[in-house]
């Protein structure tokens, strides 16, 4: 177990936690007990403009999606690597300045390549 | 203290429930969601751990990259899902044995594992820390003493930026794209001509 005193800057998060537990269970719940039920396969079947559901909700899309979310994790990977660095930056002087400089300049040849290449374009 | 093991029993306890309906909930869309929840409450652990960074790249990069990646992959792939639960019993006796050779394996380590060297260096560690963070003490080693596997990672990101372009970017013809320096670039004369028009004729 870690020291007490890291565990408790962290105090304040778990209780926002547990008040938003408890305040989305009593918004479910007060309208599971208070509301009317009266279900038919009418009202619980899917709305769709008054149409019937024209076909399955889940479908194939665009394989481009795909792209940007592969793109955005890499860049997040990348911000990750940049926390420590930046907290740390004083101690491991210059060398680390550009070893941290290197890693980032590998990285925006591929920002440029993507960029070049129209894979942030939409169409 | 009592708050702390408190809080260790009830992220365990949802970690393991959330993790047990990954792999038993009918929608694979709700398995998605349960493993975000079981990435959440895993941070929780490493946060009463001490290992601040860890719990929170688990929640930037796990619940918020890595999870849509997944939402996306269930989505995009077109499967019957009643169709592929079909055969999935004739796997079990598989499962069950690769369960158990699991199983085996973990009690072997829970003999003959001997925690208190683990505890021992891990006190002398922490005495050396003082007062400084996890999170530092990463950065403090990962740029200048493991220069080389950092390289490594950042060529790794590459190779995954161009290959991820490779397979899935195409390029469509006959789109219609902005080409603002072009815009720029028009002169006066190309766009535009003055007709002289003579009235009462009709052209």
């Amino acid at each position: 177990m870690a020291s007490q005193e890291l565990l408790i800057n962290y105090l304040p998060i778990l209780v926002f936690m547990a008040i938003a537990c408890v305040v989305s269970v009593a918004m479910i719940l007060g309208s599971l007990l208070l509301g009317k039920q009266n279900p038919d396969s009418e009202k619980n079947s899917a709305y769709e403009c008054g149409f019937d559901a024209f076909q399955d909700a889940r479908n194939k899309f665009d394989v481009r999606f795909y792209l940007v979310c592969l793109l955005f994790i890499i860049f997040d990977l990348e911000i990750a690597f940049l926390f420590p660095w930046a907290i740390s930056l004083g101690e491991i002087g210059v060398f680390g300045f550009w070893s941290m400089i290197v890693f980032l300049t590998i990285l925006t040849v591929g920002f440029i390549y993507e960029w070049k290449k129209g894979a942030l374009d939409w169409e | 203290m009592i708050i702390q093991a408190l809080a260790f029993y009830l992220f365990a306890g949802i970690l393991s429930l959330s993790a047990l309906a990954v792999i038993t909930a009918r929608n694979p869309v709700h398995s998605v969601l349960f493993l975000i929840l079981a990435f959440f409450n895993a941070s929780g652990l490493f946060l009463l751990l001490g290992a601040e960074f860890i719990a929170m790249i688990l929640v930037i990069v796990y619940v918020g990259a890595v999870a849509v990646l997944f939402l996306f992959v269930v989505m995009m792939l077109d499967i019957n899902f009643s169709d592929l639960r079909k055969g999935a019993m004739q796997y079990v006796p598989v499962g069950l044995l690769i369960g158990l050779i699991l199983l085996i394996e973990l009690a072997v380590i829970y003999q003959t594992w001997s925690l208190d060297a683990i505890t021992a260096a891990a006190s002398i560690s922490m005495a050396n820390m003082g007062e400084t963070t996890n999170t530092e003490l990463i950065g403090a080693n990962l740029y200048t003493n493991y220069v080389l596997p950092f390289q490594i990672a950042g060529l790794i990101l590459f190779v995954a930026m161009i290959g991820a372009i490779v397979l899935t970017h195409r390029s469509r013809p006959g789109v219609k794209r902005q080409k603002v320096a072009q815009q720029y670039a028009r002169q006066r004369d190309e766009a535009m001509e003055i007709v002289k028009v003579t009235p009462r004729t009709g052209a």
